[in-house]
């Protein structure tokens, strides 16, 4: 029916050099999702405005603008990187664009004021090898991200793209890539950590006239957002990935199942299919050999229970997201009761590096039993917050103090919650700890998919457990009861902590719960919903005593633990706050200190602004 | 009366119009069950919630069950059964947004449009308000997004200056 066109890589990276060629001086801007609130558009059209026609030092060079992926390093943006001057400008705003032309582009001058400033020395940087949040990284699956064009078809050829795919095609059966990817030790990213190559085996060995490759693009982890990073910084990775695990499954038709909350992500996959269409990388008899493959993209419409692999094969069939019990694994009878091999988006991304590099050059990377590099979104009270890749086993003192420079205002560190409402928090202790799935396990928490938030001093951790609590309760799909009722139990006594309302055999219902919860749920949710509770309870028991039996918030967070309190040592005496009070809860003598009555006040703060010496505050 | 029947032809013609868009819409995704939660987002999309009377008119042209579509329209969060308001704002309610103070800003909104507990659209339908799941912008957090502008490091009174101007600029587009 329609055209058949044969992929022709050689001919492809003729053009792909000539297309670089002439684009002459290339002027990086991150387009990433950060850097996009941040103004990245306006600066594009700016420099397309008035930049469009400059020539670099008057010499024969053309300047060409390229919007990118995510540079990770997002607290900085808008990034501008201009590599044949080694040179990269953080916090550019649009009404720089001028001065970056008349001066570095035209006469090559570097403008000090646009460089990254180190905040701990003030110091200068002025590219990537100098900065310590790049030092300390090593990018595989990230490594095109903030280089190249996620919309051109050319960069991804340039920078080696879809050279995998060629070779096994022309070079591997299938079972020699499933054991090529079972030899390199990669595991799903997803947060599960089983090993991809056995993954590959499974859906192999299943006979059927049709299997299904997916994606998991689901990213629902709040404070996670790798997979975006990859979708939109890269997206022709993950397609390559795709096709190449396809020809080892024996399958002939994929979907990658985004989820709605990531239309930048959803917009650069569209291009990228119909790119790798147009070239023959994706249809029939790709490079003339009998594998075919088609992609196609499935929007979510939030429900973090469709992360879980039955609930997102329910969800791409149109019904509800409801997990369903396994066996039969998707491996086996998945979409449409096809066999179908399900895998994240960096499982993916990581699968042409495996392929191109070899298993052995792949394990180099990583531990014995966590091959590879892993991605994280580092957040939180962390100096640098962006999105980051480094060998699995690094430290976490290397990831909070070398990558994200330390806690913000030098505050101290308290803990990091990795993986998201399923996983668990790592405290001082665990600063010197390798991360990798083995270790992670061993003391409650997981690599998840790779959030990464850090919490100082000022971070109360039961409202935190709280906050998990509340995100999986309200994402419970109601299928098992343990989950959906369990976890609303959960949650009322947590509010009870944190109202001070608490008494201590709570805490032992609590725990007790937990355990039913985890034991009582068919997915994923259910089973790692109590994570955060269990391992805040481990590592800060103390905390919860203090709000339960104290009635106090160590942290001074929660609100209705706070007292509102006259500082007698300031307090002139003048009885405004007492007029204020709506529930006369101060009274005092004239110029004298007067005094809060708590178990009258309502703690509504009115009296704070209205004191002349600032001598009430809440804590 | 006769600016009464006037009136119903003009809800015929009304209702009408909304169906076309509507069989516009599932015939493009080829009367497919699979197809279901993109035919609800297209829809969602033209008319900015999903009205019950159209979600049984879309379960009639497919040959399903009013349930299974109600089912699927109460399942997934995206799904609204309620009429949003112009400006639709987006609290992130994630992790990293969370923790840098997302809920004072969405405290400073509610009280800034008068939104009391359980009411999340104003009476005039210019605002409607929600938290929303991490939107990827964890590094700029928190976050809120209008009619899908990001708007980062917001505190609550740069949101309350921010309402500030949506309302002048809908006083002047009236």
């Amino acid at each position: 029916m329609t055209e058949m066109v044969k992929a022709d890589l050689k001919n492809e990276v003729k053009n792909a050099q000539e297309y670089f060629e002439n684009t002459g001086m290339r002027v990086l801007i991150c387009s990433g999702t950060g850097c996009v609130a941040n103004g990245a558009f306006d600066i594009f059209k700016k420099f397309r405005e008035l930049g469009a026609d400059v020539l670099y030092k008057n010499e024969d060079k053309k300047i060409t603008t390229v919007k990118t992926g995510c540079h990770g390093f997002c607290e900085q943006g808008v990034f501008v990187a201009i590599p044949d001057l080694d040179v990269i400008y953080v916090k550019v705003k649009a009404d720089d664009v001028e001065e970056i032309i008349e001066k570095t582009l035209k006469n090559g001058e570097i403008l000090d004021k646009f460089l990254y400033e180190e905040p701990k020395t003030g110091q200068k940087f002025k590219n990537s090898a100098e900065i310590d949040f790049y030092k300390s990284q090593t990018k595989l699956v990230l490594n095109n991200c903030g280089k190249i064009d996620p919309e051109s078809i050319e960069e991804y050829v340039y920078s080696r793209g879809y050279e995998a795919l060629e070779k096994v095609l022309k070079n591997s059966t299938p079972e020699q890539v499933c054991e090529e990817v079972l030899k390199s030790g990669l595991r799903g990213r997803g947060g599960g950590g089983f090993p991809t190559g056995r993954k590959w085996q499974f859906v192999r060995a299943n006979d059927s006239d049709k299997k299904y490759v997916i994606c998991n693009a689901d990213e629902g982890d709040p404070g996670a957002f790798m997979d975006c990073g990859i979708m939109e910084g890269d997206p022709h990775r993950l397609l390559e990935g795709m096709l190449i695990a396809a020809y080892a499954v024996g399958s002939d038709e994929g979907y990658i199942y985004v989820r709605a909350e990531y239309p930048l992500a959803v917009r650069r996959l569209k291009i990228a299919i119909q790119q790798a269409e147009n070239r023959g990388f994706l249809g029939n008899n790709i490079f003339g050999s009998d594998f075919s493959f088609k992609i196609k993209i499935k929007e979510g419409a939030g429900a973090f229970v469709c992360g879980e692999e039955t609930a997102l094969i329910a969800s791409i069939e149109g019904e509800r997201g409801m997990p369903m019990p396994k066996p039969p694994f998707p491996a086996q009878s998945g979409l449409f009761d096809k066999p179908t091999l399900i895998n994240n988006v960096e499982t993916f991304a990581n699968v042409p590096t495996v392929i191109l590099n070899g298993a052995d050059e792949y394990k180099k990377y990583g531990t014995e039993t966590s091959a590879g590099t892993k991605t994280f979104a580092l957040t939180g009270e962390v100096n640098n917050t962006g999105l980051i890749e480094v060998p699995l086993g690094t430290t976490l003192r290397e990831i909070v103090y070398n990558i994200g420079g330390g806690l913000r205002n030098n505050k101290e560190f308290k803990a990091v919650q990795i993986g998201g409402p399923s996983g668990g928090c790592l405290t001082r202790d665990h600063l010197d700890m390798p991360l990798d799935y083995e270790s992670l396990t061993k003391v409650g928490a997981m690599v998840g998919s790779g959030g990464l938030v850090a919490m100082n001093a000022d971070t109360c951790i039961v409202e935190v457990a709280r906050f998990f609590l509340q995100f999986t309760q309200s994402e419970s799909c109601g299928k098992c009861i343990p989950c959906r009722e369990g976890t609303k139990q959960m949650l009322n006594i947590l509010e009870k902590i944190v109202h001070g309302d608490a008494a201590l055999k709570d805490l032992d219902l609590l725990e007790e719960l937990a355990e039913v919860v985890k034991l009582g749920s068919l997915c994923g949710l259910g089973k790692t919903a109590p994570n955060p509770v269990l391992s805040t309870l481990k590592y800060f028991r103390d905390e919860y005593l203090a709000h339960i039996e104290g009635k106090r918030c160590p942290a001074g967070v929660c609100e209705a633990l706070k007292i509102i309190s006259i500082d007698s040592a300031r307090c002139v005496g003048c009885s405004k706050c007492t007029r204020t009070c709506p529930v006369e809860a101060i009274s005092g003598e004239i110029r004298k200190p007067f005094v809060i009555d708590q178990e009258k006040c309502i703690k509504c703060g009115a009296c704070i602004p209205v004191c002349p010496v600032d001598a009430i505050s809440k804590n | 009366m006769i600016a009464d029947t006037k009136n119903n032809e003009d809800k015929i013609f009304e209702k009408h119009r909304k169906f076309c868009k509507v069989n516009e819409i599932v015939k493009k995704y080829n009367y497919e069950k699979p197809n279901l939660i993109a035919i609800l987002q297209a829809v969602q999309e033209e008319y900015r919630y999903l009205p019950e009377e159209i979600m049984t008119y879309i379960a009639m042209i497919m040959e399903i069950s009013p349930a299974s579509v109600y089912g699927v329209a109460t399942f997934y969060s995206q799904f609204s059964l309620d009429p949003k308001g112009k400006y639709e704002v987006k609290v992130c309610d994630g992790t990293a947004c969370h923790v840098r103070g997302s809920m004072p800003v969405y405290n400073a909104i509610k009280k800034k449009l008068k939104l009391t507990d359980g009411k999340f659209t104003t009476d005039d339908l210019q605002f409607s308000v929600e938290t929303v799941r991490c939107v990827g912008a964890c590094a700029l957090a928190p976050v809120v997004l209008i009619n899908e502008k990001v708007y980062s490091k917001v505190t609550p009174e740069a949101v309350t200056m921010i309402i500030d101007q949506l309302l002048e600029r809908s006083g002047e587009g009236e």
